[in-house]
């Protein structure tokens, strides 16, 4: 499939990879699907909550576009939006890549939290944007996660993150390392209080945001496409020298091998999270 | 070029062996080689004061992962008396990468955890170079909700390049099972206590470092990714490893400033495993101090101080 995509070119981007998401964001300038080679245009895209009307393939969705397509129209507040990172460890050139990450894509940082409704039901919802240092995961994002898993708490209400992610930013050093625990931690004190987590897993996640936060829901959706694992495929190709199985750590391979519940299509996701959180809550039809 | 090995007690010994060679050979002969007596001490002490007192970062990494530094299996069996080694996850294996069991700590039965790297190229190949697939991590998992059921404290003990990444890995679900270690210690209602003794590498290492106490040994390193994977990442040339190493921050100093870590426990010059015996003293008393305080709190309070301890990791700016 994607051979096709990329033509004659002899370097075949590894799914997940930076250069994959530069490579998927250039054809989607030019308006064609990485997938099917399809002309598509940037309209037809919008309609189709970036979804390739051919074969599927699921474009990347920014943080906000992401929240347009799950809150009810007008819902959504957003919190804790002036949490920014800092250079704690004076890391070369990690300064010009937050400005640089902030003027593309106008988010302070690489996940938005906030509450809304889904379907009438409040909910707590947190969607991480892959163009901000592919939301790897710093001090700002672990804090975020854990307030908004602590908003859901104190609300009483279902929690659910829209996870993608490269992993760890390795530029804040040991302290994004102990995001992962940190987040753990606090979502091991709001399952205590029997209250509904779910995540949602886009294309990549990865790392230190799939080994933490991503992996301890209740119930775990996953894009189609979507690349999940904790090793990334470059580091695991370097590490073993074989060929890699042809769907390896897509959403397909996990769903096959135990690790997700569900594989939701975009464009009927905001209907499958909406029976889910009438099967918790009840209702109808909120 | 990146310097690969640790290379100043080569040169320490062959220094000391010319030395003596040259002392042996000025008293049979009766040379006057003061001057080069003189001048050779200089370096020997220049090597000492100089060189193991201000190891760069990069050159700590080299002493983490010392062919001759001690394992964690040898500070288990020195530490702990009955050491009763307990195997598998109960699902897929036993991994012999990280080993588990229960140990009489000073009269108190404990469970100990470690990741283990093995000595050799065939040791290391059986203990896969100290790198957990997921089924280590269900062992882990298993056994500290074995110590919290029998109310044992649970010591741990850190020295992996980081979990292992491989296709049977992500088969069997590495980012869950690490996932769910970390999400089980940080309630889990005994106390932990946590050793840096080597390499603490990513994920797969801070999987073992969920704690009360985090002691780390004075070379031993603890690191988001290796030095190697960031440079290559950020910087697309592994070749500044080395610059990369003192970015990220990741000596035993420099985890205690970031409020990570708590203690520092010294090593003799030249690193743990020029006197073992005394690095792995030096380690009890402190693992039995802070147990005693630690044991001296009620399960409540303690995790509630866990939990503080965890949630305020992290810096940022809000305005
Ligand atoms: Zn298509």
């Amino acid at each position: 499939m994607l051979k096709s995509a990329f033509g004659k070119q002899k370097l075949i981007p590894i799914p997940g990879s930076r250069e994959y998401m530069e490579r998927t964001e250039k054809d989607l300038g030019l308006g064609k699907c990485p997938s099917c080679s399809r002309r598509v245009s940037e309209l037809e895209l919008k309609e189709n909550h970036k979804v390739c009307p051919d074969c599927q393939y699921h474009f990347s969705m920014t943080a906000w576009e992401r929240i347009q397509l799950m809150a009810d129209p007008g819902t959504f507040q957003e919190f804790n939006s002036d949490l920014r990172s800092l250079n704690i460890l004076d890391f070369p050139g990690y300064d010009e890549k937050l400005d640089a990450a902030v003027n593309q894509t106008g988010l302070k940082e690489a996940l938005v939290t906030g509450q809304c409704t889904i379907s009438g039901y409040p909910v707590i919802l947190g969607t991480m944007d892959s163009r901000f240092m592919m939301a790897s995961m710093g001090s700002v994002v672990g804090e975020k996660v854990c307030r908004a898993v602590e908003m859901a708490g104190d609300l009483k209400i279902p929690l659910i993150l829209c996870a993608a992610s490269g992993g760890a930013r390795m530029q804040e050093g040991m302290l994004s390392l102990m995001q992962m625990a940190k987040t753990s931690a606090v979502l091991d004190k709001f399952h205590r209080q029997g209250l509904l987590y779910m995540a949602l897993l886009t294309n990549p996640t990865t790392g230190g945001v799939s080994a933490s936060f991503a992996s301890l829901a209740d119930i775990i959706l996953a894009e189609p496409g979507a690349l999940i694992g904790f090793a990334g495929p470059r580091v695991i190709k370097q590490t073993i020298s074989e060929i890699l199985p042809a769907d390896f750590q897509k959403a397909e391979f996990m769903l096959k091998h135990g690790m997700v519940d569900k594989i939701v299509n975009r464009l009927v996701l905001k209907d499958t999270v909406e029976s889910l959180l009438r099967l918790h809550l009840g209702g109808n039809n909120g | 070029m990146v310097k690969r090995h640790f290379d100043y007690e080569e040169k320490y010994k062959n220094l000391q062996g010319k030395f003596e060679e040259l002392q042996e050979l000025s008293r049979n002969l009766q040379f006057d080689l003061t001057d080069e007596f003189k001048l050779m001490e200089e370096k020997m002490k220049d090597i000492r004061d100089n060189k193991y007192q201000n190891l760069t970062p990069w050159e700590k990494i080299l002493l983490s992962r010392h062919l001759e530094r001690p394992t964690v299996r040898d500070y288990i069996q020195f530490i702990f008396d009955d050491w009763i080694e307990l195997h598998g996850d109960r699902t897929y294996g036993d991994d012999r990468a990280v080993i588990g069991g229960i140990a009489n700590f000073r009269g108190i039965p404990v469970t100990v955890l470690g990741h283990q790297k093995g000595r050799g190229t065939n040791e290391n190949l059986e203990n896969n170079f100290g790198m957990p697939h997921p089924e280590g991590y269900r062992k882990v998992e298993r056994l500290i909700l074995q110590a919290e059921k029998f109310k044992r404290p649970v010591l741990t003990f850190i020295d992996t390049p980081g979990a292992y990444p491989g296709v049977g890995a992500e088969e069997r679900g590495q980012a869950g099972a690490i996932a769910r270690v970390l999400m089980t210690l940080s309630s889990l209602k005994v106390p932990i206590i946590s050793t840096v003794t080597g390499e603490g590498g990513s994920g797969g290492a801070l999987a073992l470092a969920v704690c009360d106490r985090l002691l780390m040994l004075s070379n031993s390193v603890f690191s988001v990714a290796s030095a190697e994977a960031c440079a290559s990442i950020i910087w697309k040339d592994a070749g500044r490893a080395e610059e990369m190493a003192a970015a990220l921050k990741l000596t035993a100093r420099d985890i205690k400033e970031l409020g990570v870590a708590d203690e520092i426990i010294e090593e003799p010059m030249g690193g743990a495993h020029k006197d073992f015996e005394a690095t792995a003293k030096n380690l009890q008393d402190r693992l039995c101090r802070n147990l005693k305080e630690l044991l001296a709190l009620e399960s409540q309070e303690l995790i509630q101080q866990r939990y503080t301890r965890l949630r305020q990791i992290g810096r940022f700016q809000e305005n």
